[in-house]
């Protein structure tokens, strides 16, 4: 089978729906619109994404390696896999029935069949809401993708039906925002991909996108493929990769390069936190800026001020504070909301867009929202903690549980805080909800058990990100359920260029759907909870809303409360750079600026004693904060005067009697200054 | 010079003067009475005073007399690069006392790496030489160093000092990190000193310049192309970010746009202590002027930040002086010759920066904001004057007219209408920025140290007359509020038992904690490593077959939590 696919991959030898650009994919599928169960309609609905994989045509091998060993147990058809998607491809849907013959032997072990990646499935009498619209509708799914949605579907025979009684049926939930992998100290998260790709299904999120958290002076490229390596054995979900960038040179333009161009990755986040470890500065970031901006990535952007936070951390220290109320103490929200005023700030000179990665206060958010309002492109991501928690707990008299509440930037202390960002969510100013989902022990977090400083940091949240929406915001009458797929999933896959493949419920989309039921409640708790730490900063929570069934690529993975997830199944999705959600407006502002043309300026010009050649601030200075060398880039106001010496116009008269007429218009030079 | 050496001016303690029939008006309210100053102050104020004889009278027929302008921000005699601003100490002196100024604040530019007090003396002494009326200065800060520390102390307790301003621009040169600016200001905060600073992002600066030099542009519009004011109210909003976390007065000077004019408001509004000082350039004119064919007179509007592009912005500036949430009006005053700014002719940043307006300050102001309906008089008093003498800690010896104040006074005429032109101004400049605006408002008399120095449209100033004047620490203005906070703002930690669970093992090769010690010069000196991490990629990979779920601890938390976790299982 990978034999096969790896000849898909070459070029000439792609069949002619596949050969085009993948731009050309979702534009053919939206034009078919929802309820295109016509012929035809599968000629260019079955793509097979996976063969669009950029940088898989390597040495690397592909998920389908572990997806073939499950495959391989099961061998009732003489088909594999591919070839019976191949055979549909190519087959109209109504003389499909020759193929259907496979099927229908699969269909006896249809519920016990781990893999079900062939199984033909049946939402019927749902409400399938996407972001746009609500409308009832059966949704039809083949091969881990949707063929046909609408009323009457005609379907082959054999088909798992599932009944879906009015609920709710929405795309699975994308959370942009996790860290499985995230040494601290060398140590990793109890949640890895596995944990937590189980943890993210169970409620209802059917696709993660995970930071790769490089150190500085790691290799961006071998680090990325340690993180997929791992993630493919063990994710249960698609999953998608942000780059962090931990230092600016060289090397990191060409892997950044390389990893936008071969490996599919289209978002790179950089710090202006970690004054010493990651931390920028604000050439740097300009630099940065200016250079994913011309690579088409979306900046990612930890907005915290890091030199201030050093600088309070050890004020606080310094006061005897060492529990994790220092924590909040030494990063209070001004220092967010200052950070992601400076990101917004560059973003708009460089002309690119910004992400704003986990918005945790009111005035962040505050920011971010009015400079939406002057047209910065900037998207802001809460998480579940800033929508649910608030930063009170800092100051339990528990230890463990104050610890397990910190991350950065930290929970605000204003209680209002979920709420106000709730609203903002509601009407749109922020986008998308991630959960910043990294999960450390207790005894990982007591390393900073004397200093708050060396507490890990995160909070869990990627399986109670989707309810939390729910039952604060849509069961509030914030926000209507369109929103809701809007935020929880659709605009994280537009913002990332995985729409329409993931994030719609419409022809030609990966099946990652949820069966959602709003009347459900469900307390939270640490002990019914999938993550393996101990504790859960939502511990007690009641939310409305939750997810009755999940299903990720086309297979049932979750139902009434049974989590079925096989580790391995998740598929690396590449991303495309230039994502139109983000990148449209950035073409249309790319104007030049001219300079005014004006004649030569040959009046007198005063004699500059002892000119150092000034040089222009050379692109090519390395911009580390060090000031130790002190080659000044731009000499504005330096001066020889020198305290000793008599002034050159001590004695001068007060006014040479050079006086300029200025004409009404301007004149066009000033070649008759006396 | 200090201010006790007056007594020994013997031309100052002849002088007699009442001032009759005028309406006093100070910041809080106006009234009419007169006013008798002997010695260079303010003796008497009331209705038919007893008067000695042989007192000059001046009839104020009704109109208004306000204290003296304090033109809180001006850059006389500066050197820039072996050259020195047209303007010296006695002509911008001259023109400050026609335009109703009867106070400057300079700044001392020290370069950086040079001693705070000897470029202090040396302003001193060309001051103390020059100056036609009463000055005081701000040292600005243009390193950061533990001798730095120590001089700004003597500045301070012993130089009359309180105003000190630092740098976010002029990357390399005078620009500041933000641990620096951090470490500045919880000085200055802990001295009584007022941190001023010059708000514009400089890295962002020094690549957009490299940008604009790139395409082309050369030109004096590339000086506001390559400084938005986005840049300005970014820097802004650090500012008082950093002044907000250590507690300490901020003054934004030279507010030139909109954006960073409403940063300030935000601020205020949220109860940040922040005070903003928008200039003359930015309340008269505009920045299109930088696009004009003509390049004498584009460079002629250079000064940074630049005058914003937008033509709103003036009108929006006064709006905000009117409402109170910009505090003070300076000039800026630091003239260059068109010689001198063709230094720039073929690269915009070799432009020398700054602009006149230290003569135009008060009758823009009266024109654009009390003429036109959005100030009061008081509140024109209050900007001009009071508040410059309130931050400074001057008020009321200036800013105020009452008895003991200082005779610095203006009879203000509120309906001459005069056309400002570089023909008939006092700066030596050849370009004025507001060359050809008709302003309405001007002063009739001008007393300065009691002594009258314009009457019927001639100016008698006298070089060397000035005295420096001292201005101390902790200005109830700007640090009641802050005094009143630091008492609140006492963190203390929570009392915990002793976590005495289980704590991973990590490796070791982190940093050390943050010791206080440690010099903020941003050195590659790892003060704070979180998050360092000893996992390499050459390691063995964590086996996969971990148990997924560690010893299955739980830890239930009963309500109000459990003082300690001994028990974890």
């Amino acid at each position: 089978m990978s034999d096969c696919r790896r000849e898909w991959n070459r070029e000439d030898e792609l069949p002619v729906y596949l050969a085009g650009p993948i731009s050309t994919g979702p534009n053919q599928r939206k034009s078919f619109g929802m309820f295109s169960s016509v012929e035809g309609a599968f000629e260019s609905k079955t793509i097979d994404f996976d063969n669009y994989a950029v940088g898989r045509q390597g040495s690397r091998t592909p998920r389908s390696g572990s997806r073939e060993r499950l495959f391989d147990t099961r061998k009732p058809v003489g088909q594999t896999p591919t070839e019976a998607r191949e055979e549909t491809l190519t087959d109209s849907p109504r003389d499909g029935d020759d193929a259907n013959t496979g099927v229908e032997v699969r269909t006896s072990s249809r519920d016990e069949s781990p893999d079900g990646k062939n199984e033909k499935l049946l939402i019927k009498g749902g409400r399938v809401v996407n972001e746009d619209q609500s409308l009832y509708a059966d949704v039809y799914i083949e091969d881990g993708i949707i063929k046909q949605v609408g009323e009457n579907l005609v379907v082959p025979g054999g088909v798992k039906v599932i009944e879906a009684d009015g609920r709710m049926v929405i795309p699975g939930g994308i959370d942009v925002n996790t860290c499985l992998m995230k040494p601290f100290l060398g140590i990793k998260p109890v949640d890895d991909f596995l944990q937590g790709t189980k943890a993210a299904l169970a409620g209802g999120t059917t696709m993660i996108i995970d930071h790769v958290t490089p150190q500085p002076g790691d290799s961006l490229m071998e680090v990325f493929e340690h993180w997929q390596e791992a993630a493919d054995k063990k994710a249960c979900c698609d999953y998608s990769l942000h780059v962090d960038i931990p230092e600016w040179n060289e090397t990191v333009k060409h892997e950044l390069e390389l990893l936008v161009e071969e490996k599919g990755i289209n978002s790179f986040q950089v710090y202006m936190a970690y004054k010493d470890l990651y931390q920028m500065s604000d050439s740097q970031l300009y630099k940065a800026f200016s250079f994913l901006k011309h690579l088409g990535a979306v900046v990612l952007v930890h907005a915290e001020n890091g030199d201030l936070i050093a600088q309070e951390q050890r004020k606080i220290l310094g006061m005897g504070i060492t529990g994790p109320e220092g924590h909040p103490l030494s990063r209070p929200e001004e220092l967010e909301a200052e950070a992601a005023f400076r990101a917004i700030t560059l973003s708009n000179r460089v002309n690119c867009p910004v992400y704003i990665t986990k918005v945790m206060s009111k005035s962040a958010a505050d920011t971010i929202t009015q400079a939406r309002r002057k047209g910065s492109l900037v998207f802001g991501e809460p998480i579940s903690a800033s929508l649910a928690a608030d930063g009170s707990q800092y100051w339990s008299k528990n230890w463990a549980k104050a610890a397990a509440y910190v991350t950065s930037p930290p929970l605000s202390p204003d209680p209002t805080t979920p709420d106000h960002l709730h609203t903002l969510l509601a009407c749109g100013d922020l986008q998308v909800v991630g959960s910043a989902h990294c999960a450390y022990s207790t005894s990982q977090k007591a390393i900073g058990k004397d200093d708050f400083t060396l507490i890990p940091e995160g909070t869990n949240g990627v399986e109670e990100r989707m309810s939390i929406v729910w039952d604060k915001s849509v069961a509030m009458g914030k926000m209507d359920e369109n929103q809701f797929v809007a935020v929880t999933s659709t605009n994280a896959a537009k913002i990332f260029n995985l729409y329409p493949r993931k994030g719609r419920i419409a022809v030609g989309s990966d099946a990652d759907i949820v069966i959602w039921d709003p009347d459900s409640v469900k307390t939270i708790s640490a002990r019914l909870q999938q993550s393996a730490s101990e504790y859960n900063i939502f511990e007690g929570l009641e939310c409305c809303g939750g997810p009755a069934l999940v299903l990720s690529q086309g297979r049932v993975v979750y139902e009434d409360g049974n989590l079925q997830a096989h580790p391995g199944t998740g598929r690396f999705i590449p991303r495309k750079p230039f994502p139109d959600f983000a990148y449209q407006r950035v073409k249309f502002r790319n104007q030049g600026k001219q300079g005014v043309t004006r004649g030569m300026y040959d009046g007198p010009v005063h004699d500059v004693a002892c000119t150092p050649k000034y040089i222009t601030p050379s692109p090519s200075a390395r911009t580390s904060p060090t000031s130790n060398q002190p080659p000044p880039i731009r000499n504005l106001h330096q001066s020889n005067f020198s305290l000793s010496g008599a002034q050159a116009d001590d004695n001068v008269p007060r006014r040479s009697g050079h006086r300029i007429v200025a004409p009404p218009g301007g004149r066009s030079n000033i070649t008759s200054l006396g | 010079m200090s201010y006790q050496g007056k007594k020994n001016i013997p031309k100052i303690t002849s002088d007699r003067l009442l001032i009759k029939g005028g309406r006093i008006v100070n910041d809080d309210q106006s009234f009419h009475a007169d006013i008798y100053m002997e010695d260079g102050l303010i003796k008497q104020i009331g209705d038919n005073l007893i008067v000695p004889g042989g007192v000059k009278v001046i009839e104020a027929q009704g109109k208004m007399v306000i204290p003296g302008g304090i033109d809180i921000h001006t850059h006389f005699q500066m050197p820039y690069r072996g050259t020195t601003t047209v303007d010296d100490f006695a002509q911008g002196s001259k023109a400050a006392l026609a335009g109703g100024t009867t106070m400057v604040v300079d700044h001392v530019i020290p370069d950086p790496g040079n001693s705070l007090l000897e470029a202090y003396d040396q302003w001193r002494q060309w001051a103390d030489e020059k100056a036609c009326c009463d000055y005081s200065l701000h040292v600005d800060i243009t390193h950061w160093s533990d001798s730095v520390q120590q001089e700004l102390e003597c500045l301070i307790k012993e130089k009359g000092v309180n105003s000190f301003q630092v740098y976010m621009a002029y990357k390399d040169y005078y620009q500041m990190t933000n641990s620096e600016l951090y470490e500045v200001f919880t000085f200055l905060a802990e001295r009584g000193g007022i941190a001023q600073v010059h708000a514009e992002n400089g890295e962002i600066i020094a690549e957009e310049q490299a940008r604009m030099l790139q395409m082309g542009i050369t030109g004096p519009e590339g000086h506001v192309l390559s400084r938005p004011e986005e840049l300005e109210a970014e820097a802004v909003f650090r500012a008082i970010t950093i002044a907000s976390q250590t507690n300490c007065p901020l003054y934004v000077t030279r507010v030139m746009s909109k954006s960073a004019a409403d940063i300030i408001s935000q601020a205020r509004k949220k109860g940040n202590v922040v005070f903003g000082e928008p200039i003359t350039a930015s309340l008269g004119t505009d920045g299109t002027h930088y696009w004009s064919k003509n390049w004498a007179k584009a460079a002629s509007f250079v000064t940074s930040p630049p005058l914003s592009p937008d033509p709103t912005t003036p009108d929006y500036l006064n709006t905000l002086l009117s409402s109170g949430d910009l505090s003070v009006t300076g000039s800026a005053h630091c003239t260059f010759s068109v010689a001198q700014k063709a230094i720039g002719k073929d690269d915009f940043t070799q432009i020398p920066e700054g602009v006149n307006g230290v003569e135009e300050r008060m009758a823009l102001i009266w024109d654009k904001a009390v003429t036109s309906g959005k100030m009061d008089e008081n509140m024109f008093v209050a900007v001009t004057s009071t508040n410059a003498a309130k931050i400074l800690n001057l008020y009321p010896r200036k800013g105020r007219i009452a008895v003991g104040s200082d005779a610095d006074l203006v009879i203000w005429d509120t309906d001459s209408i005069r056309t400002i032109t570089a023909k008939t101004h006092n700066s030596a400049a050849e370009y004025n920025i507001f060359e050809g605006m008709e302003l309405r408002g001007a002063p009739l008399v001008v007393i300065c140290q009691g002594k009258i120095v314009l009457e019927d449209g001639n100016l008698h100033a006298t070089s060397g007359v000035g005295r420096f004047i001292p201005c101390s620490a902790f200005p109830d203005f700007a640090y009641k509020r802050v005094k009143a906070r630091k008492q609140l703002a006492v963190l203390k930690a929570v009392p915990r038992g002793m976590y005495d669970g289980p704590v991973s093992e990590y490796s070791m090769s982190r940093g050390g904690t943050p010791s206080a010690s440690a010099r903020t010069s941003p050195t590659k000196q790892p003060v704070r490593n979180l998050h360092q991490s000893g996992f390499s990629l050459a390691g063995p990979p964590a086996p996969d077959d971990i148990p997924i779920r560690p010893a299955g601890r739980r830890i239930v938390v009963p309500p109000g939590g459990r003082s300690n976790i001994t028990s974890l299982s």
